[in-house]
């Protein structure tokens, strides 16, 4: 039995987080992400979970990879400034391949920039933003619902390829309130404990090592360091460098037909939108209000590792075109992948394209 | 078990120089946990970045080498998340007092129920010497080359300050004093920070006159004054040196503590 629900977005996510199982979040006030931390603030306590408000977001997310090396699932909330600040944690999360959800509920940077409004712009920041190579996966999710779903399915993935998983939410969704069905049981992915025998960042094929929880007598060492497979430093040795530094971004990235979550309208259309988070209810609106014209939409769920193939699913696509809250920083990842023209459609302030903005974007390109 | 049993003999020998009191005060830490008789499959040492932050790697237990300054709020994480958890904090002079002050205060402040050792050698020896928040006025680093501008952090006052339920302060000298110290952070529930004045012959010592290590050893010995005899000295007006290391316990009380095993 699934309960329906009226929902604010960022509730929603922190419930999904507590379906999924996590049990701890550590987090700091701000603007537009605020609610996620109060949903776990007053859930937290009452199922055996433990909340934390900590001094900054620096010291929130290094919270949230302790707690998960306890075993426990955990989870922060933020957004655009917040997120800057975690940027050299998110690294060690990485490094150290630390189970972990960071949800960033994007508003208009950089800087303060537009505490209230809705944007898309770190979605370069949450793949690259953390110095040298490195491979992460984040979700975007359109709707409440999608709030609560793919706070599940983020937890499942940090989870399963032990890396940080991020929910790019925006303003937009996580303030929106709406219908929600709550399922009464969700699909849950723990993750694997090391295996006996095996050193403690050795990994078997799928590039993902065994999880050797604190307190269960593995002695493990844990260090951002350049570790060998004892988890070792070894950050002199170039060839336990490139092994590693190899290892965590293909975990990931050969994965990524794995992890890939979108959705297809009109697979044989000639113009296709490829959208993700709010400014896809606006492409949603488009195509419906014109049928039979041959548009298309690719709606990504997840984001990185950026689903290339998904691309294919238009054998017939002319055109592709990218509507994002943002001066094009997915459009230029879908550039890199086909052989027609791709059209940016940026939309800055923090509000949604309209559904006629982007009929005139189809009608130029077409023309064009 | 002997505390040799908890190091990581694989990993031996350690990279600090010749001299340096990091070794000397790693041993106090692992005497005292094997004395209290703590559980190394229960035990997690926690460290930031720098020559203490090494620590935790030598030690056969959980360990967590995290980011610089970040020590006490990754090991907050740890705590809270699974208070039977025995969680030990080693960090130094610039790793907590320049980028971690922020959460020095915090840590303190929430009481999480820690044992902090500072290892505090005046000076960033990982870098090769530069002036950090404890580097005595006047001293001399590689970034202070006309002497140290700037006034120098009291890492026991301000512990006091926000809160910690045990606060003590030794050199590398009173290994005996420094071991008993620990312990009864080990034993006090909430925040136990315990500040060691380590030398560092290579980096701050052969700049200010302190190259030997028996300089060094000499200097902690002749300089320290117990805080019975401080306090007794400013009550009757008397003079105290300007380069007294005041050491022993300057708080043990109960303040409302978080993170305490039930």
């Amino acid at each position: 039995m699934t309960k329906l629900e009226f929902m604010q977005g960022n509730t929603a996510s922190a419930e999904g987080a507590i379906a999924a199982g996590c049990r701890f979040f550590g987090g700091y006030p701000i603007t537009p992400s605020t609610e996620v931390a109060e949903a776990m603030a007053r859930r937290m306590p009452k199922i055996g979970g433990v909340f934390v408000q900590m001094e900054d977001e620096i010291a929130s997310i290094a919270a949230v990879i302790g707690a998960s090396w306890t075993g426990k699932k955990a989870m922060t909330a933020t957004s655009g400034p917040g997120f800057s600040l975690m940027m050299e944690n998110i690294g060690f999360a990485v490094m150290t391949e630390t189970p972990l959800v960071i949800v960033n509920v994007q508003r208009g940077g950089p800087s303060t920039g537009q505490p209230t409004m809705s944007a898309q712009g770190d979605m370069l920041q949450c793949r690259f933003g953390s110095h040298g190579d490195m491979a992460i996966i984040a979700l975007s999710p359109d709707s409440v619902q999608e709030m609560y779903d793919l706070t599940v399915k983020a937890f499942n993935l940090a989870e399963r390829f032990r890396c940080p998983a991020f929910l790019m939410a925006d303003e937009i969704i996580g303030h929106m309130r709406e219908r929600i069905e709550l399922p009464d049981h969700v699909e849950i992915v723990d993750r694997r404990p090391l295996e006996p025998g095996r050193l403690p960042f050795e990994a078997g094929a799928d590039g993902v090592p065994g999880f050797p929880t604190f307190g269960t007598g593995h002695r493990v060492h844990v260090t951002g360091l350049t570790h060998d497979e004892r988890g070792y430093p070894a950050a002199t040795d170039p060839a336990a460098h490139e092994r590693l530094v190899r290892r965590l971004v293909d975990k990931v990235e050969n994965a990524r037909h794995e992890i890939a979550d979108y959705r297809v309208t009109n697979p044989e259309a000639e113009v296709v939108f490829v959208c993700y988070g709010s400014p896809a209810r606006a492409v949603q609106q488009v195509v419906s209000d014109h049928p039979g014209e041959g548009l298309g939409i690719l709606r990504l769920r997840v984001v990185w590792p950026f689903p290339e193939h998904a691309l294919a699913e238009f054998p017939n696509a002319r055109l592709f075109i990218v509507p994002e809250q943002n001066l094009g920083q997915v459009a230029r990842e879908v550039e890199r992948h086909v052989r027609v023209p791709v059209i940016s459609v940026p939309r800055l302030g923090g509000e949604l394209h309209t559904p006629d903005e982007l009929v005139r974007a189809v009608e130029e390109a077409r023309s064009a | 078990m002997s505390f040799d049993d908890w190091l990581r003999t694989d990993r031996l020998p350690h990279i600090w120089c010749s001299g340096c009191s990091n070794g000397t005060i790693l041993n106090c830490t692992l005497a005292a946990v094997d004395a209290e008789g703590w559980d190394p499959d229960r035990t997690v040492f926690v460290s930031g970045i720098g020559c203490s932050s090494r620590a935790p790697g030598y030690i056969a237990t959980d360990s967590l080498h995290t980011t610089h300054g970040r020590a006490l709020a990754f090991a907050t994480g740890v705590k809270l998340a699974d208070p039977s958890l025995n969680v030990v904090v080693f960090t130094g002079d610039g790793d907590l007092a320049a980028i971690g002050g922020n959460h020095f205060i915090h840590a303190c402040r929430r009481n999480i129920d820690l044992t902090v050792v500072c290892m505090n050698n005046l000076i960033y020896g990982m870098t090769g010497g530069q002036g950090s928040p404890t580097t005595p006025l006047g001293a001399l680093s590689t970034t202070s080359p006309y002497g140290s501008s700037e006034p120098a952090f009291d890492l026991v006052a301000l512990a006091v300050a926000a809160g910690a339920n045990h606060v003590a302060r030794w050199t590398a000298y009173h290994v005996r004093e420094v071991q008993k110290a620990i312990q009864t952070g080990l034993r006090t529930p909430g925040l136990s920070f315990i500040e060691v004045r380590a030398g560092c012959p290579t980096n701050y010592g052969r700049k200010n006159r302190l190259r030997e290590v028996t300089d060094m050893a000499e200097h902690f010995r002749t300089r320290s004054m117990v805080k019975a005899k401080f306090d007794r000295l400013v009550a009757e007006g008397r003079p105290i040196p300007p380069d007294t290391i005041v050491v022993g316990e300057f708080v043990r009380r109960a303040l409302p503590a978080m993170g305490v095993a039930p």
